[in-house]
């Protein structure tokens, strides 16, 4: 199962060494980590999407998150209200004739060219994974060039629907 | 212990080095031996512990891997952290099997290690190692000081993470510069750590589960690992166990938590552990753990592991509750608080006098067994001698391999903190320098260093330490010729081909011991036992006796790899 995993971190040196380091050692499969700086100075907060078999290892995984010195809390929110963002930057290849038709693409996805050259055009995408996912797929014909994306971060709504019958996937 | 801060009495100049302020902060820590190796790096350190008046000894042993076991034999046997330093690169890197040994058993080590200068980490520079990158999985925490004003809080934090909760390895690496540096300064030592708050106390609700299903269960058992040692609660354990008559097996790491000659002492379980325990663990329907963390040794197979049982385990880690073995009761908790809380339940006498009764019968039935050559020195045999001799009383380290098993199953410990080996990592060369540590913290108690002669050729060279320090230590050389473990699993499971196990060119141990002023003795007729180690042990000094014991001798019973425990070998003749 997919889920996803936020903690708060103190932002000391080497934090996140040390708890990638612990999830490669404890065999965990990541699939994307984001971190960054958050509204408290002096705290990050991290964002992990990881592909886990059972309920053991992911109690596991919590654990061992918050184990860390430097973690002050941690969330597993797959089953709550919240919303999961990624960005990715896609350069195509676009030789000029087929700009408009590009454009006609991505605007759905309400992404945007943010760079224009002779034969490349790059695009960015804010989104939920799968969104990002679509719009990859459907910009691959015309020929990717480049491609990086920078992980799921991810919060809880404001609001709680108490309770919540509906199980989250990466969808909402 | 702590010996009261004394603020800037050893520095009594105004301006001093980053290296001063490191004295003073051991200083004001209690420390009262560092274990440590100079070089480059660490000068600073070492000029500043020359002029220093602090009150704690140097112990300098002859390798780093030398100084970290000590430590760590220290740790075991005071319970206070054991304190080393040791130069950048290769004198920071030589610590690593201590650290990670340290890490698999919990034990609390400060390590101080020397860096390059800030001004060219990063560059490859001479004897630069990056000791963070490299130590972070095996230690609870680390820390690089990048800045002077830093120095004394992070050394603050530093014992009292190694000390708190799980106790563990902390690594502070300080860089050349930041001890070379001058300064007046009075630097802040409190700290706050949000993300680091061990829970102590059991939650109630849980406590009363536990002691409901006490009252229920008709086969309970109780699983002692050495959580109940570094909570120092032998007491209580024993108490709880008497309250209820509750039959009590230990880890190999726990023995000593319950005393090994107590009537409801099973001896050790797992894969070396007693028949009487295995099975009681196989048939119990309620099986507390105490402080154990489930190893593959105890458990063996799985799935075959407490199978009709319910579990409860009491840990202040919470990451070890289900990590191996589903639980249905877990306790985070310091195992004194638990079983004082468990204490105050009154849960009526469980009825169980039947289960006592098989146990007691597996007990007579199938003990503990070796078969006592006619001609040559049992190792079994060796064992028991040396803990009559020493009335059971002697701390003991050992190395790794068949005398370890032998010295855990037969010198009954019954008295906490006597027993210092390499449980998680299994780390050759661990015993005799283990030893050192244990000998000065713990002066006035025999230490007996039971070693197999492959591993001690590992750390052989302090030697010299126990000769300069008149350190009484008694090393004991359980001498089969050959890497015995290694030997039985070759005899056992890969059909007698003793691929490198044969250990034939061994050195003459005596003139070895001899040759660095140690007292060496040799033995190899059962009837010439008794007094050797007799001289031996009332010796005032350093002794090391070459024992020749029966080359081809297996440890019994067995859980073969990849068995249950209920699947042993070796029961019985
Ligand atoms: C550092 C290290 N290397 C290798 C091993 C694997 N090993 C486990 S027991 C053993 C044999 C130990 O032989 P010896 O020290 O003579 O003790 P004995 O088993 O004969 O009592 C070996 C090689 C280990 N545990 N540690």
């Amino acid at each position: 199962m997919r889920r996803i995993i936020t903690a708060t971190v103190q932002n000391r040196s080497g934090v996140l060494n040390r708890i990638t380091g612990m999830l490669s050692k404890r065999g965990f499969n990541i699939e994307s980590i984001s971190v960054g700086t958050s509204e408290t100075e002096g705290i990050s907060k991290m964002t992990f999407v990881v592909e886990i078999s059972d309920s053991q290892k992911l109690e596991q995984l919590t654990k061992q998150l918050n184990k860390q010195i430097d973690v002050l809390k941690v969330s597993d929110i797959t089953d709550k209200a919240m919303v999961a963002r990624e960005l990715a930057l896609i350069k195509v290849g676009s030789t000029g004739q087929n700009r408009n038709e590009i454009q006609g693409v991505i605007t759905p996805f309400r992404a945007s060219v943010i760079d224009v050259s002779r034969d490349s055009l790059i695009i960015q995408v804010t989104g939920k994974p799968d969104k990002v996912d679509a719009l990859i797929s459907l910009l691959r014909p015309y020929g990717i060039k480049e491609l990086s994306r920078t992980g799921v971060t991810a919060f809880l709504r404001g609001q709680q629907p108490q309770p919540l019958h509906e199980v989250n996937t990466l969808l909402i | 212990m702590k010996v009261e801060a004394k603020p800037k009495d050893v520095v009594d100049r105004k301006v001093v080095t980053g290296a001063d302020v490191f004295i003073q902060a051991l200083v004001n820590e209690g420390v009262d031996t560092v274990f440590g190796y100079p070089g480059g790096a660490v000068l600073p350190i070492y000029d500043a512990l020359y002029r220093s008046n602090a009150k704690f000894e140097h112990i300098l042993c002859r390798h780093e891997q030398g100084i970290i076991h000590a430590a760590e034999g220290y740790a075991r046997v005071t319970g206070r952290a054991g304190v080393v330093i040791a130069t950048s690169g290769p004198g920071a890197t030589n610590l690593i099997t201590g650290i990670t040994d340290a890490m698999m058993d919990s034990l609390p080590i400060v390590i101080f290690t020397g860096q390059v200068g800030t001004n060219v980490i990063g560059t490859d520079a001479f004897q630069e190692a990056d000791i963070i990158g490299i130590t972070t999985p095996i230690t609870k925490y680390n820390y690089q000081v990048t800045n002077i004003a830093d120095l004394p809080r992070i050394v603050k934090e530093a014992f009292h993470i190694a000390e708190t909760g799980r106790p563990g390895p902390v690594v502070v690496d300080i860089p050349k510069n930041i001890s070379q540096e001058l300064t007046v300064g009075d630097f802040e030592t409190d700290f706050y750590l949000p993300g680091y708050q061990p829970t102590v106390n059991p939650n109630p609700l849980q406590i009363k589960k536990l002691s409901e299903s006490l009252r229920r269960a008709k086969r309970p058992l109780l699983l002692a690992g050495a959580g109940v040692l570094f909570a120092g609660a032998t007491e209580e354990l024993k108490a709880f166990a008497e309250k209820y008559q509750l039959p009590v097996t230990t880890t190999l790491l726990g023995l000593g938590s319950f005393p090994g000659n107590h009537s409801l002492s099973l001896g050790m379980a797992g894969m070396h552990g007693t028949y009487a325990a295995n099975m009681a663990i196989y048939e119990s329907d309620l099986l507390i753990n105490i402080g154990a963390r489930f190893d593959d040794r105890l458990t063996g197979a799985i799935k075959h592991f407490a199978p009709n049982a319910k579990v409860a385990h009491i840990d202040i880690d919470p990451a070890e509750i289900g990590k191996n073995i589903k639980t249905n009761i877990p306790v985070v908790a310091d195992a004194k608080a638990a079983l004082k809380a468990l204490l105050l339940e009154d849960a009526e006498d469980p009825d169980h006098k039947s289960w006592l009764e098989k146990i007691n019968t597996n007990k007579e039935t199938y003990p503990l067994w070796y078969e006592r050559s006619s001609s040559e020195i049992s190792p079994q045999w060796l064992i028991q001698q040396i803990y009559e001799e020493t009335n059971g009383e002697a701390i003991i380290t050992t190395d790794v391999g068949q005398h370890q098993m032998w010295a855990a199953q037969f010198y009954k410990f019954d008295k906490p903190n006597k027993w210092v080996t390499s449980g998680g990592l299994g780390t050759m060369g661990f015993g005799f320098p283990a030893a050192i540590g244990a000998q000065l913290g713990a002066p006035d108690s025999q230490v007996v260093a039971i070693v197999g002669d492959g591993g001690f050729q590992m750390t052989l060279q302090e030697l010299s330490v126990i000769y300069q320090r008149k350190l009484p230590v008694k090393i004991i050389i359980v001498n089969n010729e050959a890497l015995g473990m290694v030997r039985q699993w070759q005899e056992t499971f890969y059909e007698e081909r003793y691929s490198e196990s044969l250990l034939s060119e061994n050195p003459d141990f005596v003139k070895l011991a001899e040759s660095y002023g140690v007292k060496g003795m040799r033995v190899d007729k059962e009837a010439e036992v008794p007094a050797v180690l007799r001289e031996a042990f009332s010796y005032d000094g350093p002794v090391l006796v070459d024992c020749r014991v029966v080359k081809r001798e297996c440890v019994y019973p067995m859980v073969a790899p990849g068995k249950g425990n209920h699947e042993m070998i070796g029961v019985t003749k």
